[in-house]
This record gives C-alpha cells, structure tokens and sequence, in this order.
C-alpha cells in the first residue's frame, strides 16, 4: 500500500523513502484518496474470485501506507464476506505488549468469522532504526512474543506468563479466536535458515512465505523449508509453502511491460531502496549473513530495470498466456500451495491495477488453481 | 613501550588484557571501535602509570558471554575484574562508551579508584541535543565523523581492511548495539546517582566533537559541579587520539 502519490525525484534525493524521509511530503488530501482507493481494490478481490487478500504492516516509510495492518483487516472484516484476510504479517518485537496483537487477531477472527490468516514478522531493519527497539533481541522478542500469543489463544484463561521481555499475571483472553485451535499461522521471510528451521518445526509447520526475491532464491528457500521438514521426519505439504511477488497482465507482452515499466521500476528503485546500514542494523541477522549481503551489495543495492528483473523472476509480466506459462513452470518446479500476487507496486494508478487484477483473476488464475 | 598480551577469565568471560609501563594502576576503557592496536596516548601514559588495556566483553577479541545484556552487566564485571586483579587506588579512564561504563562502575562502588577521567563519555541525555547516529554510518562516514583533523581520517582509511578487521568491527557494532541501541547510548536512571561519586573527576572533551556534541560536556559539569572540565581544542570525539600530549598532560596532572 504505497504512498503512490510521492514525489519520485524527492525520494531518490533522499536515497530511500525509510526513516528520514520528511513526512512534509504526505499529503493527507492524497492519502484519504488513495486509502479508499487501495480498500475499494482489495473488497474487489473478492468479487474477481481472489481466495484471500492480504495486508502488511511497515512504519514511517512511502513504501507502505499500513503502520497498522489491523485498521486495514478490519474495515475488511466487514465489507467482505467470503475470502480470507491475511495479516503477513505482525511485527511482533516492535509492539509493546504481545497480549494487544493476540486480542486484535482474535477480534478479526471472530468478526470474520473464522477468515483470518495470522502472519507474524519481525519487521525489517529499518523500523529498529524507526521505533529504537533493539535489533540485537529481535529473535528473542519475536519468539517470546509467539508463544505468549499461541498460549493466550490456545491455554484456558488466566494464567500467569513470566518471560524476559513480557511478564503477566492474568493472560485471559477475551474473546478468544474463532477458529480452532487458532487461525492458520503463515511467516513470512526474506528467507533465512533460522526462520525456516523454526517455521517448519513439526510443533508449528507454520506457512512459510517467500517476499520479493529472484526465482532462484525463492526455489532455493522453499526447497530449503522441505529438506529441512524430512529432517525432522516428516513430509512438507504444499500448502506450508508460498511465494508472494509483483505480477503485471497485460493484453500483449508488448503492453504489459510498457504498462508496467515505470511502476515497477519506481517500486524497486525508489520505494524498495535503502542503504545496508539501515537494512541490516546490528544483531538483525547473524553477522554471516550479513558479510554475504556487504559482498552482494552492488547487485543489491543497485537499480535493476523491468528486463533484469524479469531475467531474475523478481517479477512476472507479461500476455495471459505467458504468465501462465511462466507461473506454471514456477510451480511445477516448487510446488507452491500458496500464491500471492501484489497486482499494485510502486505507483501503478488505479486503472491499471484493476486490469490487472482482472485479466489475472479471468485468463490466469482458473489454470492455476487447476493445478491445486 | 612493549604491552604484554593475555587473556584473563572474569566471570566466565575470556577477557583479552594487554598491560604496559609500571607504577600506579591505570584501568583504560575503550570506546565502541574497541582498542584494536596501541595508540600513543596509550604508550605516554605507560611511562607515568601501570596501563592495563582490556578488550570489553563482547569487543574485540574477548569472548561474547550470554550473560552481557546491557551496560550495567559490564559495570558489574569490570568491578569483580578490579576484585581479581586486586589493583587499588585505580586511576580509571574511559571514553566514549567506556565513559559510561566507568560512571556506571563508579557509582555502584569506587572503593578501588582514586580518580575518575572521562574522554566524551556517553552515559546521560541532554535537552535539545542528540548523539550522531553512528548506526546508520557506514565504516567510512563513521571514521570521517570521529576526527576533527582529516588528515587523520585519510591515514586511517588508507589502512588496507583485512577480513578479520572486518570481522572485529562487525562484532563490535553488535555489543555496541546490545548496550546502546535505545535509550541511545544512556542511561535515564544513571543521573539520579552521579553524586554518589566522590573521587576526583575530570572530563575531557573534544571541542569540535561531531559524535558526542559539546553540549553534553556542560550537562556532565551541571549534573557533577565538582568535575574538573577540560575542553580540547582541535579536537574531535577522540582527543585522546587527536591530541595525545594534551591529554595525557590532564591525566598525569
């Protein structure tokens, strides 16, 4: 949910649009506009025939108008009546109190009634510079905060939680969720061992989601998430595995990269972008992880067009049947049970993602759910 | 001046000490880079004092132990270090980083110091003025920041970056992180005790300090009347790299 109206030339001055970019640049006259806008499209997904729609939380940035993913879910929560709402996800170590995510999840899962996906994240690198919550107990945080969540959903109520970093005496929640024994429970990740180690715990099996990556290393991590499920003794199903990436449909290839070029080029290269510093603050990862990101820098932090991006399968763009061609041979390769499709990126105006989303929900998504 | 190089175990924690010179103990806290080589200021004040040089928990190559969660953890330990090594009537010096750490060391228990000196101590918040926000620098605006003269900046960039340098200065930022990260490199508590220090104290800052402003040295004088302020001209957040024999001149007063 990009602030779609900014000024482009002020971002890239700015060298992102994360943390410093001055808020004097939102105008709320634009934003009231382009939040009813962004919510008249995703209630359209549903009647297009979309499964689910999905929302995200990102904080102080162009990049993402949704610092609270719950306010989006839950004007959803009324106005759809069939798909489900992904939450993908929470970030868990910037909220202050885990018990607050727990209710408001529930409170969407019982207005919904039972169409509620929980996702939770750490948030990126970034919102520790943004919020000052310390990078170097983001794990700590995350997992500390899950299990106060899962047991507030799960544990009859109240009881007593002692933790490092949260401590309560009444954990007793009301309501508790619809479904049972809790709403399904996606991860979405950049892709990392450790989080792939943890989602595919045989006690979680949580849905791992791979975001924006090249198709190289989206097959890399989700192969990684089945390897990883036999050696703990069990076969991964295709619905713990999921790919979310910018798709553009157009009548022709010819116009759908015309179509698509500046918007998606603006989404990488000015609303995607910031400095490793920011990124990468310390203890966000493992220091070999982030020494194999200082040596990738230049092909990371560089701009990539339309064409690099399609060589790479960062992006899938292109006529009906070259979309389905391309996702079909994806899914033969990967077994993706779970396909997210952001039919808006960067600044592409409402009329074109409207085409988008329906020559995707009419000429591609029918074969693709052949497919299972 | 030779240094002598060991480890030394202090609460579980394979601590990397290098000592050089004879005579009164002199305890040399580094700042959040660590103290990767022996600087000159550092071989002045060998000739006066018994300079003991550790590497902090977590910095450099001391080990990183699960225990080291916040500042006061490593006031705790440089307390049972100076128990074990049984040094008394320490003149202690911190900068930066280390500044906070001798403060917070000071007010739990100064019975082994005789004097405290502070090079741009971190530690406290002022109004109306921030620290620099060395987490979004890379290493090279970082170095730029830290010196007055630029010239000095230049040398130390010049260096050729081995991989293990790297890996040091990596596993710095993460300690320096952990301990600083937000309050941002203080302690909102720290001021309400600052008067339970009753050894003489000195604090030397940099002039022209672009990390730690100046400012921050008039709100330490407001919060401790009785310091002795030194204020360096031509320098940066490092005067006692910028201007050794300024410094050590104040140290060895």
């Amino acid at each position: 949910m990009p602030y779609a109206d900014l000024d482009l030339e002020a971002g890239r001055r700015n060298g992102t649009v994360w943390v410093k970019l001055p808020n004097k640049y939102f105008d709320p006259e634009k934003g009231h506009k382009l939040y009813n806008r962004y919510l008249d499209e995703l209630e359209y997904a549903e009647a297009l025939g979309f499964d689910a729609v999905s929302v995200n939380e990102h904080h102080q940035t162009a990049y993402g108008l949704m610092p609270s993913p719950i306010v989006t879910a839950s004007a959803l929560a009324r106005k759809t009546s069939r798909v489900k709402i992904a939450i993908l996800g929470s970030a868990l170590p910037l909220r202050s109190h885990p018990l607050m995510v727990a209710e408001e999840h529930a409170m969407i899962d019982v207005i919904s009634g039972g169409r509620l996906i929980s996702g939770f994240v750490r948030g990126i690198g970034a919102e520790y510079h943004t919020f000052g919550v310390n990078p170097t107990f983001s794990h700590d945080r995350f997992h500390e905060a899950h299990d106060l969540i899962i047991r507030a959903w799960t544990e009859p109520g109240p009881f007593p939680f002692q933790g490092r970093h949260y401590n309560v005496q009444y954990v007793n929640l009301w309501p508790r969720p619809y479904q049972k024994p809790h709403p399904p429970v996606w991860i979405p990740s950049q892709g990392s061992k450790e989080t792939i180690d943890w989602a595919s715990h045989p006690d979680r099996r949580y849905t791992y989601l791979q975001t924006f990556s090249p198709v190289k290393v989206v097959a890399r991590y989700l192969k990684q998430y089945r390897d990883t499920a036999k050696g703990y003794g069990y076969e991964a199903r295709d619905s713990q595995l999921g790919w979310s990436l910018p798709i553009y449909v157009g009548k022709t290839d010819e116009e759908a990269r015309r179509e698509a070029k500046p918007h998606f080029e603006a989404f990488r290269n000015v609303f995607v972008k910031m400095p490793l510093e920011m990124l990468l603050p310390p203890g966000y990862t493992s220091r070999e992880s982030l020494k194999n990101v200082m040596k990738a820098k230049a092909q990371m932090f560089g701009d990539v067009t339309i064409e690099q991006a399609l060589e790479l399968g960062l992006f899938v763009c292109g006529s009906p049947e070259t979309v389905r061609k391309n996702l079909e041979g994806y899914w033969r390769e990967m077994r993706f049970g779970n396909l997210l499709v952001s039919c808006q990126f960067g600044t592409l105006p409402g009329d074109l993602t409207r085409k988008n989303m329906e020559l995707f929900a009419r000429e591609v998504m029918p074969a693709l759910k052949a497919m299972g | 001046m030779n240094f002598s190089d060991e480890f030394v175990q202090v609460d579980g924690c394979k601590t990397h000490l290098r000592r050089g010179g004879s005579g009164a103990p002199l305890l040399y806290l580094h700042g959040a880079s660590g103290a990767p080589a022996i600087l000159p200021f550092m071989e002045k004040l060998a000739a006066r004092f018994e300079v003991l040089l550790p590497e902090h928990p977590g910095f450099g190559l001391s080990e990183e132990p699960e225990w080291l969660e916040n500042i006061h953890d490593l006031a705790y330990f440089y307390l049972d270090f100076l128990k074990q090594l049984d040094l008394n009537g320490v003149t202690l010096v911190g900068g930066s980083l280390g500044g906070w750490i001798a403060l917070e060391l000071a007010v739990r228990d100064a019975s082994r110091i005789k004097s405290l000196v502070l090079v741009g101590p971190a530690g406290i918040s002022a109004s109306g003025v921030q620290p620099a926000d060395t987490f979004l620098m890379s290493s090279e605006e970082l170095t730029r920041n830290l010196f007055f003269d630029q010239k000095i900046a230049e040398q130390r960039l010049a260096a050729p970056v081995t991989p293990e340098a790297i890996d040091l200065e990596l596993k710095n930022r993460h300690t320096t992180a952990r301990l600083g990260w937000e309050p941002r490199m203080h302690d909102p508590f720290l001021p309400k005790w600052l008067h339970r220090i009753e050894v003489p104290v000195r604090i030397v800052w940099g002039k022209e300090d672009r990390i730690l402003p100046v400012a921050f040295a008039q709100e330490f004088k407001r919060l401790m009347p009785k310091a002795e302020l030194h204020i360096v001209e031509g320098a940066g957040h490092l005067p006692q790299a910028e201007k050794p024999d300024v410094f050590c001149e104040i140290v060895c007063k």
